[in-house]
Parts: C-alpha cells; structure tokens; sequence
C-alpha cells in the first residue's frame, strides 16, 4: 500500500489523524496533513482506509490497496 | 420546477411523482415544508424515511414562498456538501425555517471573517489561519484541563439538591469554560454570551432583537479584541490578532467575526451535545450498561451519539451555482439545496439498523459535523470534550437518571441547534 496526499485540499479536519495516528499527523502551524509512513504495514490499512474514506475533501488516495 | 426532470433517472424510487411546475404559493398544504414534527424526540422528523425511500431529491417549499430542494439520502448529502459548484455563499438568504424578518435582511450579507458563509478562496484563507489551533494533537493535550474543568463541574453538582438541571450544573458551563480558555473571552461574562447565543440561534427571536444582540455580541468583541492588541496574552484571540499571512493582518472587523463565530460555535453545539447525549444514554438502559461496563467504548460511543442525535437538525443550505446532478436528477443553477444531515445519519443505506442507538458501532462516517472544506474546525475539540464528559459523568453518577418523564423534557424544537432546554436528573446517596 501507498500512501498520497494532496495537501493543497486539505483543510485540516483532522479525521485521518484521529484514525491512523501512525500513519497521519497534522503540521504544527497549518493544521495540514503530514504522512508519517507512505507505505504503512498491513497491520494498519484498514485504518489508512478507513481515514481516506472518511476525509471531508478527498485529500487522501490509496494505491495498490 | 426548472432543472428537476424526474424522466430522466431510470431509477425505479425516481419515478414517484413529484409536484408539477406552477403551484400557488405557501398557502397549498400539499406543498412539502421542511419537515419538523418529531414522533419521538430522539428521533428526526418521520417525513424523513418516507421521503429517503420515495422522493430522495424532493421539491421544497421555503416559508417565504421559493421552492428549492431537500436531500434526505446519505450519499446524495455527502456528495453535494464536498461539491465545489455548490456554494456557502450565496445560501443565506434561504431559510427553510422561518421568513427571516426585515430588519434582519442587512445581517444576511456576509461580513468579512464569517467564513461558513464563504466560498473557496476566501473561506480557504481564513481556515488556514484557524485550522492549525484545532488539530488533533493541540485538542489532545487540552484534555487533561478539559478533565479538571468537567470534575470541578461535576464535584459541585453533586452537592446541590436534586433534582439538578444538568444543562446548567454541567452540559453548558463545561465548553463554555473551556472555549473561554482557549479564545481569551473572560468566563465572568458567560452570561452574557450565553443569553446572546441563545437569542440568536431561536428561531422565535423577532426582529429587532436580533439586531440588538447581534450588536451587542461585536460590541463586546470588538472591546475584547482591542485589549488583546493592546496587551497579548497566550490565547487564541491574541494570536490571530498577531498573525500576519500574505494578505496582511486581520481587521478588527474580522477578528470580531471570528471570535464571535467560534465563541457561539465553540460552546453551544457541544453543550447541546452532552445534554442532549446523556438523555439518550439514560433513554437507552442496555446500551448505557454496555458503556458503563466498558468504558474504552467512549470514543465510539461519542461517535454514535453524534450520529442518532445530528443536533443540526434543519440541515445545512448550500446554493447551486451552476447547472448539475444531484441523485441523476438537473438541477438548475441557483436552486437552494437543503442537505439534512438529519435524515442523512439515519440513511439505512449507510448505517445497518441506523435508528438504533448502537454504542458499539465502530466504523460510522457519520455527517453530524458536514463534509466539504466546511467541516467543522472545532470537531476535535468537541470530541475531546464529549470523551472526557460523558466517562466522568458515568463514572461519578453510577446510579444517574432522568428525574421526569422523557414526554416531559423540554427540547429544543424552535433552535437551529436541537437538544434539550433542561434536564432534570437524579441519583442515590449510595456509590462513590
């Protein structure tokens, strides 16, 4: 699985943080997504699924999932 | 109406029939209002599932006798709130509740730094200001003042005779104190912005008391921000008041905007949310049991209350702003959508058993704070808030429970944001 995000959409709801902390953060000043790990462990693609479904701006994209 | 052509969705639940072109104007009783009559008052407006199942993009008559659209279908909301051809902007005017009144009309243009009623690229340069105080990291470290606030609130509860209203003893004072921290407001004046916010939020309030409050509400702020440019403190007021973007700084018009918004947004919604959350918890025996009994559910719990209970109960109205889709069906610009969020959350589309109150629920991309570049800034907060309230209640009332009948509790049937006017509830002298 990797992990892409289009940080000029977001607008820093927060939503992939709080699902996949390992996987998302939020920049300090902007609030914008951060990706902590592109290509997460198997262990956390449900939850990388889960916060890219859940983003209110379509800001995360999921390959080879 | 233009732009709505049932023939063209081959869709069996599209071919219901809707209302002709030409109608005579409010009077005509078969005309669809907003719905509002709850048959329970945990539940939306019943209209909803039949109008899910039959007439998901169905023709709306405003009180002011315009026609529009209301969406009651999941998918059909989520997808119009993140669609950048419907605006925020253009959409106040349209009010499926009440004919706004004519002193009102001016406060109906938007004023600079009232960003929910703006479009990308102005919304965009305010929330970019805003969006890094509200992260998830920030929230979570407000937690532990957040548990402080609520143990003070609920240590003093129950030394008061009971019955105790628990909107006054806990739900309202709880975000009050805690928006009050984090903007810079003095919660001496809680009162004050409490009684406003309510004014404002009726939809009973007339005319020229909207004005009067509404100027009393930047009156105050703009004395406030005034004193954070003078003397900064650590706050958020203080902050902005200080930042400086591409554009410059902020106006004192727009640092009012903006305080007043997060003030009234920042404590209202999340009071209503702990009230009226606990009177379906108490309404719910087996399901408070399971949280009762397995606390780590909270996180989903909150989740799942904010989900049955959608306190935004008269949707959200957007604008087309050109010629689209909604649900296969032309809608022609200009048209006002109502999204109701409502309906949306109870979409069995989208949640199995959705009427049911299911505490263990555990994925629910539930709409209670919108989709789109609008979705509520505060939302972590009001998470952290819910988490820490609703665990510190269970816990410190084991034996808490509504002290009149559920027909009896006074809800919020007349306020943009729904919930409870009071809650009287009791408890037993035994337990901790």
């Amino acid at each position: 699985m990797r992990v892409v995000v289009d940080v000029a959409r977001c607008r820093g709801a927060g939503l992939c943080t709080l699902t996949a902390p390992d996987v998302f953060d939020q920049d300090e000043e902007e609030g914008t997504v951060v990706v902590l790990d592109d290509e997460p462990p198997p262990p956390l693609h449900q939850a990388v699924l889960a916060a890219a479904r859940l983003c209110p701006n379509a800001v995360i994209r999921v390959e080879d999932a | 109406m233009a732009g709505v052509d049932v023939s063209a969705d081959p869709r069996p639940e599209a071919r219901t029939p809707t209302l002709p072109e030409q109608r005579a104007p409010s009077s005509d009783e078969t005309e669809l209002r907003l719905p509002r009559a709850r048959a329970c008052p945990l539940d939306p407006p019943a209209d909803y599932q039949r109008l899910r199942d039959i007439d998901p993009v169905a023709r709306l008559a405003f009180p002011d006798g315009s026609h529009g659209l209301l969406l009651s279908r999941y998918d059909d909301v989520r997808s119009v709130l993140a669609d950048p051809r419907v605006s925020s902007a253009r959409s106040l005017g349209s009010n499926p509740v009440r004919v706004p009144p004519p002193e009102v009309r001016d406060l109906m243009r938007i004023r600079p730094g009232q960003f929910i009623g703006m479009d990308p690229p102005e919304h965009t340069r305010y929330r970019r200001l805003l969006t890094g105080r509200f992260t998830v990291r920030r929230m979570n470290a407000l937690a532990p003042r957040v548990e402080q606030i609520v143990a003070d609130h609920l240590d003093a509860m129950r030394e008061m005779p009971r019955p105790v209203d628990l909107v006054q003893a806990f739900a309202l004072p709880v975000p009050s104190m805690v928006i009050c921290e984090l903007l810079g407001v003095p919660y001496s004046d809680r009162a004050l912005f409490q009684r406003r916010t309510r004014a404002l939020l009726s939809m009973t309030t007339d005319g020229p008391t909207i004005v009067r409050v509404r100027d009393e509400m930047n009156d105050y702020m703009l004395t406030l921000v005034r004193a954070k440019r003078q003397r900064p403190e650590d706050d958020l007021l203080s902050g902005l008041a200080g930042r400086q973007d591409e554009h410059g700084g902020l106006t004192d018009e727009e640092l009012v905007n903006i305080g007043n918004l997060l003030l009234v947004a920042g404590h209202e919604t999340t009071a209503n949310m702990l009230a009226l959350g606990t009177l379906a918890l108490l309404s719910h025996p087996a399901q408070l049991a399971v949280l009762r009994t397995d606390p780590s559910l909270v996180d989903q719990a909150v989740e799942e209350l904010l989900r049955y209970l959608s306190i935004v109960q008269f949707g959200l109205v957007r604008t087309a702003t050109e010629d689209l889709d909604v649900h296969g069906r032309p809608v022609s610009a200009g048209t006002p959508i109502v999204a109701s969020i409502a309906s949306a959350n109870r979409d069995s589309r989208q949640f199995p058993d959705a009427d049911e109150l299911d505490v263990t629920r555990r994925y629910s991309p539930h709409l209670a704070f919108g989709h789109g570049v609008h979705q509520c800034l505060g939302q972590q907060l009001a998470r952290v808030e819910m988490k820490v309230g609703f665990r510190a209640l269970l816990e410190r009332f084991p034996s808490l429970r509504l002290a009149v009948p559920l027909a009896d509790v006074h809800m919020r049937d007349e306020m943009f944001i729904y919930g409870v006017h009071d809650l009287p509830v009791t408890w037993d002298d035994d337990g901790p």
